[in-house]
């Protein structure tokens, strides 16, 4: 099974752990539309690949992942998530994610995501609150599952590199009955 | 289909036929679907007069109403004229029901109140006709505020039904400071491909969570706690580390006990303050003083010391009345099922507690929870090994030769591992299937 997630990784020349690291000198650019979309074609693509700990790395020491039940749902507190981590059980997700004894993930998924129409809806000094629309395909044992929606990034800049305070994931089916979720979208 | 069900089962044995034949699973949606008192909902979904619920009995669209009198109702989300669905929408508020096809409009109750051209259907056709109608549901009950209903005319009354098992439901209420409860914080809807049974058959299964879970169990113990959480993660880690106690645990310190109609309960298994309401915690302690308050300390007590875990309501419903967690299965087909969940805020308890309830469900019952998603897999799992012909007889006889009577009615395992409470339903099922009722004297399917 590792043998197979090993796989799926880029080739070594190709890897990188965020587009933002080691350009200091770009620390301060403002988070414009161009610089949000590679953001967030990135971080499509460490799910893509299962590098998860590195999508981990991309939040906020207080940061956290909410993919809500209902549509226009006002908050995780009071009604019931698809998925609602604190950057505690994010971590607790993450880890689980590469455990050999995870059997809902075994085979392993792969997926495929397109990330587009990115908007900054609301941008002060070093953050901004970006809406983009996302495609997910997830392959797994002779099933093929296509998950749409719109993510809402707020993203912040820290010491010159990008990261995530918060993502919520607007699914268009968020209340149809659905299957187990364990892929991040 | 044969009426001897009883080459189905061997003692502690079952065959897999039960599990995958479609003709069978016809049969159950006639037998048990059509007969048992099915759990619809609860009335605090209907609070005023023209709120409605869209739900199933069985494969059978009906809405749940409050009609303009504030009565409840059952009734058949079908049009008397040519049976389009009627009611659309999940839940909302109307004045009347109105059909998307030639406009026949019914009252909330499921009467008829006016036909658009009228005039041109056959002689004898009126309004009032009680067989034009979105017909009752031939039995509707509430057991303290939970709806039931049954499509048998006849048959024995709920109560009677649910035996000993009205005292989980007593659970779910008595624990809120107000005596009052309701349904809120929405429904998870999760899906799998596979037979309702093993839904059920896995809810008391004090065997599984240490090996089936152990990629969430160990992934919960590795975390730091020094890293961040509002509280929610806090809550699903903790869960999950519970569902780490050893075997020796499991095994004498939770406790099986089945009833007559296929109804079973598993003992609870938390020892951790942030989830046991009887424990020290600042949350907790708010909570015991407003119940101590409306209750007296002694009933506070009592309340809190009664500690289940799952609690199933054959053949539809399952509780986790300390949790105020409530799941309803809903067969699709042989192999498709969808279970909807449902939390319950505690009147009269502080508002974190409920916040806590939500934290809770999502990582018991949420489509995307690090421990359900296993569990689903493994019901996938049994239905893709069940198609195969080889393991013809299923093994169900775990404690078989060591279930002890209770004092209640029914049979204990004489420890909490025991397959009994598996017996037990699928004595139930031989009884709903060859009889129409459950409990019937020839019912002793595998046990």
């Amino acid at each position: 099974m590792a043998k197979k997630q090993k796989s799926r990784t880029a080739p070594p020349s190709r890897r990188r752990a965020t587009p933002l690291r080691g350009r200091p000198s770009r620390a301060e650019a403002p988070l414009d539309q161009h610089r949000c979309m590679l953001f967030l074609e990135h971080e499509a693509r460490l799910l893509d690949e299962a590098k998860f700990d590195d999508w981990l790395a991309l939040f906020t020491a207080d940061g956290w992942y909410w993919v809500p039940s209902e549509s226009g749902q006002a908050n995780p507190h009071h009604t019931v998530s698809l998925i609602y981590d604190d950057r505690r059980l994010l971590e607790t997700r993450v880890r689980r994610l590469a455990s050999p004894r995870m059997y809902s993930q075994e085979p392993r998924s792969r997926t495929s995501r397109v990330v587009a129409n990115v908007t900054i809806e609301e941008a002060e000094g070093r953050a901004a609150t970006v809406r983009s629309k996302f495609l997910m395909i997830e392959y797994r044992r002779e099933q093929q599952r296509l998950f749409a929606g719109t993510a809402w990034h707020r993203l912040v800049q820290i010491d010159g590199a990008v990261r995530i305070a918060w993502k919520r994931v607007d699914l268009v089916n968020c209340d149809a009955p659905l299957d187990g979720i364990t892929q991040p979208f | 289909m044969t009426e001897d069900f009883s080459r189905f089962f061997k003692p502690g044995c079952v065959h897999r036929q039960l599990y995958t034949d479609p003709a069978i699973f016809e049969l159950e949606m006639a037998r048990i679907f059509g007969t048992a008192w099915i759990y619809i909902g609860h009335e605090s979904q209907v609070k005023k007069p023209g709120d409605y619920f869209a739900t199933q009995i069985g494969r059978h669209p009906v809405v749940m109403t409050r009609d303009a009198d504030g009565e409840l109702r059952v009734i058949r989300n079908q049009c008397a004229h040519r049976g389009a669905m009627v009611v659309a929408t999940e839940k909302g508020q109307a004045d009347e029901f109105t059909c998307c096809y030639h406009g026949w409009t019914y009252h909330l109750d499921g009467r008829l109140k006016a036909v658009p051209l009228n005039h041109g259907y056959p002689t004898g056709f009126k309004v009032g006709d009680p067989k034009m109608a979105m017909q009752p549901v031939a039995r509707v009950k509430s057991y303290r505020g939970f709806i039931f209903a049954s499509e048998a005319a006849e048959g024995p009354d709920l109560e009677e039904s649910l035996g000993h098992m009205t005292t989980s439901l007593d659970d779910m209420i008595d624990r809120a400071p107000d005596g009052e409860i309701e349904a809120a914080g929405g429904v998870f809807k999760h899906a799998y491909d596979g037979n309702w049974k093993v839904y059920f058959e896995n809810l008391c299964d004090a065997a599984h969570p240490l090996f089936a879970h152990r990629s969430s169990i160990e992934a919960a113990q590795a975390q730091s706690d020094t890293v961040h959480s509002d509280g929610s993660g806090e809550i699903a880690i903790r869960q999950m580390r519970q569902n780490g106690a050893p075997y020796s645990f499991w095994e004498s310190q939770v406790g099986i006990w089945t009833y007559p109609n296929g109804h079973s309960y598993l003992g609870d298994y938390h020892d951790d303050s942030k989830l046991v309401a009887a424990l020290k915690d600042p949350v907790f302690r708010d909570y015991l003083n407003a119940l101590e308050k409306k209750k007296g300390k002694k009933e506070a007590q009592r309340i809190l010391e009664v500690r289940r875990w799952n609690s199933n309501i054959y053949p539809n419903v399952s509780l986790m009345s300390q949790f105020q967690q409530l799941r309803v299965v809903h067969p699709i087909a042989v192999n498709r099922t969808v279970v909807h969940t449902y939390s319950f805020r505690l009147k009269g308890a502080p508002e974190q507690m409920f916040k806590n309830t939500i934290s809770f469900a999502n990582i018991v019952n949420g489509t995307g929870s690090l421990v359900l998603t296993d569990d689903l897999e493994i019901y996938n799992r049994i239905d893709m090994g069940l198609s195969s012909q080889g393991a013809e007889w299923l093994q169900i006889g775990r404690g078989y030769q060591s279930d002890l009577p209770d004092q209640h009615g029914g049979r204990k395992g004489i420890n909490s591992t025991s397959e009994v409470y598996i017996r037990n339903m699928l004595d139930a099922w031989q009884g709903y299937m060859s009889s129409g009722r459950a409990g019937a004297e020839t019912a002793r399917a595998a046990s």
